[in-house]
């Protein structure tokens, strides 16, 4: 399996939609084959069309608030000792998190499409909140599908999506959780494709959600790689990227720019959700080598029993709680441009103290699985050698979590 | 020769009714059960389509759900559903059996095994949600020469262009969902716009058997006795779910409502 250079990656699939021939495709019912093909249309049409660009850099800058920093973390580089350690705070973003670039680019094409209503899946309650903001920022009716056990552990963004007047419809099938609220927001589109537009929350789905949200969330590398140019005049020799992988939206999106690059030069590493370190159970199908199989419309590796069933997954971390994956990253993984590995529960939280502790960032507990492996490996790395790591949320959505497993001080003194 | 499900439909024609289809999901709420209640409902239905349980179903409304998430949790696998279908056609009255299901429990079990397993159960039929055309082509092809029945779906979505294709690519019998809806939803067209669609199917394959699907239940089946099948599955996992939360017997409870639902249509 190989990456074609020139070409984006999301543009690298075949006629039928699957990446690397295997990954990825339509798996859908009959229903939804016309509203695919006419975002498809309306997508490939917009992507290349400069005033529809320019409507969405608009919005970037002026309400996403465009560029995010990209800031050296001198105290952790210290401590660590061994490589520099930089972050892309991507939190900085409007509402806190990269979600937002794909729920804007998917509520300026339902708003072109004449859709009044906006439907979307929602884990961490990110996408969710996102995709409340930017409904109501283009008066779109927005209903957000979540897992009642997600709901119940992260509700400062149920609150959110609330506020923006958004339905938050509780999902009880199955493990309360992603995977579930992705089911149900389908089948509600499935029921209601005529008038309503879906948004999948992360670069999973059918071909066409995959790209529309890798092309979103890409505009994190398109301003790392003027940053770095900016900052060491040239895209340094050692360069080396971190970033935590559930569904995977903000790791594409935070590596996209860098595709054509020798992998000595800028190597890609992804973080799943090892889930807790004394169960079975885990988010993290690349690491642990899960079967291909057909999740949500698309083939991918995913957590399944030998006859097919999705399995249970388990994260302190609801945004990586997915048992599946993106095909780009299967695609990426299988052509070995990039790395993926795991982190616990445990470690994720102990990064989480860490970051915390010498720096004045917050990065949510998705994030703090890749702050784990990138501390741990940036030891042993020389000076010379950049490692960062994409902040792609902030931690006010785990105050819950965080004040019962480390007690109030670490939310108070934050 | 016709294949047994052409015969069906022949034989259903030549009594002046449309043919009935029933949908259960095998193992539910158990192996024994659910094969007892495709014996008992045999004697009124005229194919009996098995579902095939999955815990991430995009298509399937609330009643279908908790009868697969029961038979799940039920520890049903899928050696045990070719058991239930092969128990089942050595029964006296069987009928066709056609399997409905999605696509990575077949990929899963790899697409020659399971047909081969099909052919040795005597599956007459497949339905694969999750597998639409053209995507479909290469396995329904197999499913041809597996003499099984690749049973090919139409929605109100379906372009023209689309419906010429499908059909052209399909088998005996093709599958006319009502409406934009998961199944078990609530009959939100009228029949006569359902028919309108139905007849413009048969106008460009009048050769293919076409049943309805989606939204069909004893109050709205008699609307549709002019197709040549219909198929009621919602109605019969709710009676199902009905029966065991009243600690009745839902294989004369079902059986009652297929019973009812032949009635109103012959």
């Amino acid at each position: 399996m190989k990456l074609k250079k020139r070409i984006p990656v999301i543009d690298q699939g075949d006629k039928l939609g699957f990446w690397g021939g295997k990954f990825g495709g339509n798996f859908v019912p009959e229903t939804l084959k016309k509203p695919i093909e006419d975002l498809e249309k309306q997508f490939n049409k917009l992507k290349n069309n400069k005033k529809f660009l320019k409507e969405r850099d608009k919005y970037f800058k002026n309400w996403i608030g465009t560029p995010t920093r990209f800031i050296k973390l001198n105290n952790l580089t210290k401590h660590v000792g061994g490589a520099q350690i930089w972050s892309k705070v991507v939190s900085d973003a409007n509402g806190g998190a990269h979600k937002i670039y794909n729920a804007t680019v998917h509520c300026l094409l339902a708003k072109r499409s004449g859709k009044k209503v906006i439907i979307g899946d929602t884990g961490a309650g990110y996408a969710g909140k996102m995709l409340s903001m930017a409904a109501k920022k283009f008066g779109l009716k927005c209903k957000i599908f979540m897992g009642a056990k997600d709901i119940k552990r992260q509700q400062p963004n149920v609150k959110a999506m609330k506020k923006n007047g958004a339905d938050v419809i509780p999902v009880y099938s199955g493990s309360q959780t992603l995977v579930d609220a992705v089911s149900e927001c389908m089948r509600y589109w499935v029921a209601n494709c005529d008038t309503t537009a879906m948004c999948v929350g992360s670069t999973v789905g059918p071909a066409i959600f995959v790209r529309i949200c890798g092309w979103s969330t890409s505009q994190i590398s398109r301003e790392l790689k003027s940053q770095l140019l900016n900052e060491f005049g040239t895209i340094p020799k050692k360069l080396k990227l971190y970033n935590c992988v559930g569904g995977g939206s903000s790791s594409f999106g935070f590596w996209n720019e860098f595709m054509d690059y020798d992998k000595k030069q800028v190597e890609f590493i992804g973080v799943e959700a090892g889930g807790p370190s004394k169960s079975k159970r885990h988010a993290a199908p690349l690491t642990y080598g899960s079967k291909i199989g057909i999740l949500h419309g698309a083939a991918q590796y995913v957590n399944q029993n030998s006859d097919g069933q999705i399995e249970e997954t388990e994260s302190i971390s609801a945004g990586l709680d997915y048992p599946g994956i993106s095909p780009l990253h299967c695609f990426l993984k299988d052509a070995k441009r990039a790395r993926y590995t795991a982190a616990s529960d445990e470690e994720a939280l102990k990064a989480y103290q860490i970051v915390t502790k010498y720096e004045n960032l917050r990065p949510s507990l998705e994030p703090s699985h890749a702050f784990s492996v990138a501390i741990k490996e940036a030891k042993k790395f020389s000076k010379d050698t950049i490692v960062i790591i994409n902040s792609c949320g902030d931690a006010y959505k785990d105050r819950g979590i965080l004040e019962k497993k480390l007690g109030k001080k670490y939310v108070k003194s934050n | 020769m016709l294949n047994p499900i052409s015969l069906v439909f022949k034989k259903a024609k030549n009594e002046k009714r449309p043919a009935l289809l029933t949908y259960t999901v095998a193992g539910d709420s158990s192996k024994k059960q659910s094969l007892n209640i495709l014996k008992a409902i045999s004697n009124y239905a005229d194919i009996l389509e098995v579902g095939i349980p999955h815990n991430t179903p995009v298509a399937d409304g609330g009643q279908i759900q908790t009868s697969a998430y029961r038979a799940i949790k039920n520890g049903i696998k899928m050696n045990d559903i070719f058991k239930i279908v092969s128990d089942f056609k050595k029964s006296k009255n069987s009928k066709p059996v056609i399997f409905m299901g999605y696509y990575n429990m077949i990929f899963q079990y790899g697409e020659n095994k399971f047909l081969k397993k099909c052919k040795k159960s005597g599956v007459n039929g497949l339905i694969v949600v999750d597998l639409p055309w053209p995507e479909n082509k290469i396995f329904s092809n197999k499913c041809k020469k597996n003499s099984i029945n690749f049973i090919q779906l139409l929605s109100p979505t379906t372009s023209n262009k689309r419906l010429k294709s499908i059909t052209r690519d399909s088998h005996d019998m093709i599958y006319y969902i009502s409406m934009l809806s998961t199944t078990g939803g609530k009959l939100k067209v009228s029949p006569k716009k359902i028919l309108a669609n139905y007849n413009k199917i048969k106008k460009i394959s009048p050769k293919k058997n076409c049943v309805i699907g989606f939204g069909i239940t004893e109050k709205t089946i008699s609307n549709f006795k002019k197709a040549d099948g219909l198929v009621v599955g919602s109605q019969i996992c709710k009676e199902i779910t009905r029966s065991l939360n009243n600690r009745q017997n839902p294989v004369i409870n079902v059986s009652k409502v297929v019973n009812k639902l032949r009635k109103k249509i012959s």
